[in-house]
């Protein structure tokens, strides 16, 4: 999936990657993709329940060997 | 959402920091109000011995707070195991109640001393980190628990 930004937290535990999403999509206008690369299993959860919480969507989540990617269109206001 | 933060270990107040960052990035109010042995989260590390009379400053003294001496509440075996937590964390590239702190502020999120605690243990303002809120009661507290969803008690 192509994306307009990416954020790598690889190596980082809950809460951290949602977190540094919510820092990072502030970046982004609304309609962009914001790919977030991670390891930790838990923001196959997370993702989307933030992404419900805060009014954005989660495009999809793929995983290969271990590599997380989930992918998020800004969509709050 | 609300926190009473009445524990001052270290694995408790990670827990508490933990999610009131994360409600914080999930768009929430988020208030911490510390009581007891939570205060001692607050506390600036190199607090001075405070209070009025001989039992309050005994108690300053005895319970100096701050977060470099926040023990874990099991392992802590004589600050070995606390020790050993912060290097694993460290390893992990996981925040440090330091720095927990500083990101609950920057989103937004409140943190309130208790004012009786405060009150019984000589604490003032200045007893606490820069970004503390001022110290208010259990009105207050339950004021802002009344219009949140999430009340917890760590």
């Amino acid at each position: 999936m192509k994306a307009d930004a990416t954020l790598d937290c690889f190596g980082l535990y809950c809460p951290v990657p949602i977190v540094k999403t919510a820092q990072k999509i502030k970046e982004l206008n609304t309609g962009q993709i914001l790919e977030v690369l991670a390891d930790d299993k838990g923001i196959k959860q997370d993702m989307p329940a933030w992404c419900k919480a805060t009014g954005n969507e989660c495009l999809g989540i793929e995983e290969s060997g271990g590599e997380i990617k989930a992918y998020v269109r800004k969509t709050q206001k | 959402m609300t926190i009473v933060v009445f524990s001052g270990e270290l694995d408790k107040a990670l827990a508490a920091f933990i999610i009131a960052t994360t409600g914080a990035s999930m768009g929430m109010d988020v208030t911490m109000f510390f009581t007891f042995w939570g205060l001692n989260i607050l506390k600036k590390n190199e607090a001075k011995m405070g209070g009025k009379g001989f039992k309050q400053k005994m108690f300053s003294l005895l319970n100096k707070g701050g977060t470099k001496r926040l023990k874990l509440s099991h392992f802590h075996m004589f600050g070995l195991g606390t020790w050993m937590m912060k290097l694993v964390m460290k390893d992990s590239h996981y925040p440090s109640i330091d720095e927990f702190i500083t990101m609950a502020k920057e989103m937004g999120v409140k943190m309130i001393p208790c004012s009786t605690t405060c009150g019984m243990f000589g604490l003032t303002d200045v007893s606490f980190r820069s970004g503390v809120e001022s110290i208010a009661g259990a009105a207050y507290f339950l004021g802002e628990a009344r219009q949140s969803k999430v009340t917890l008690f760590i």
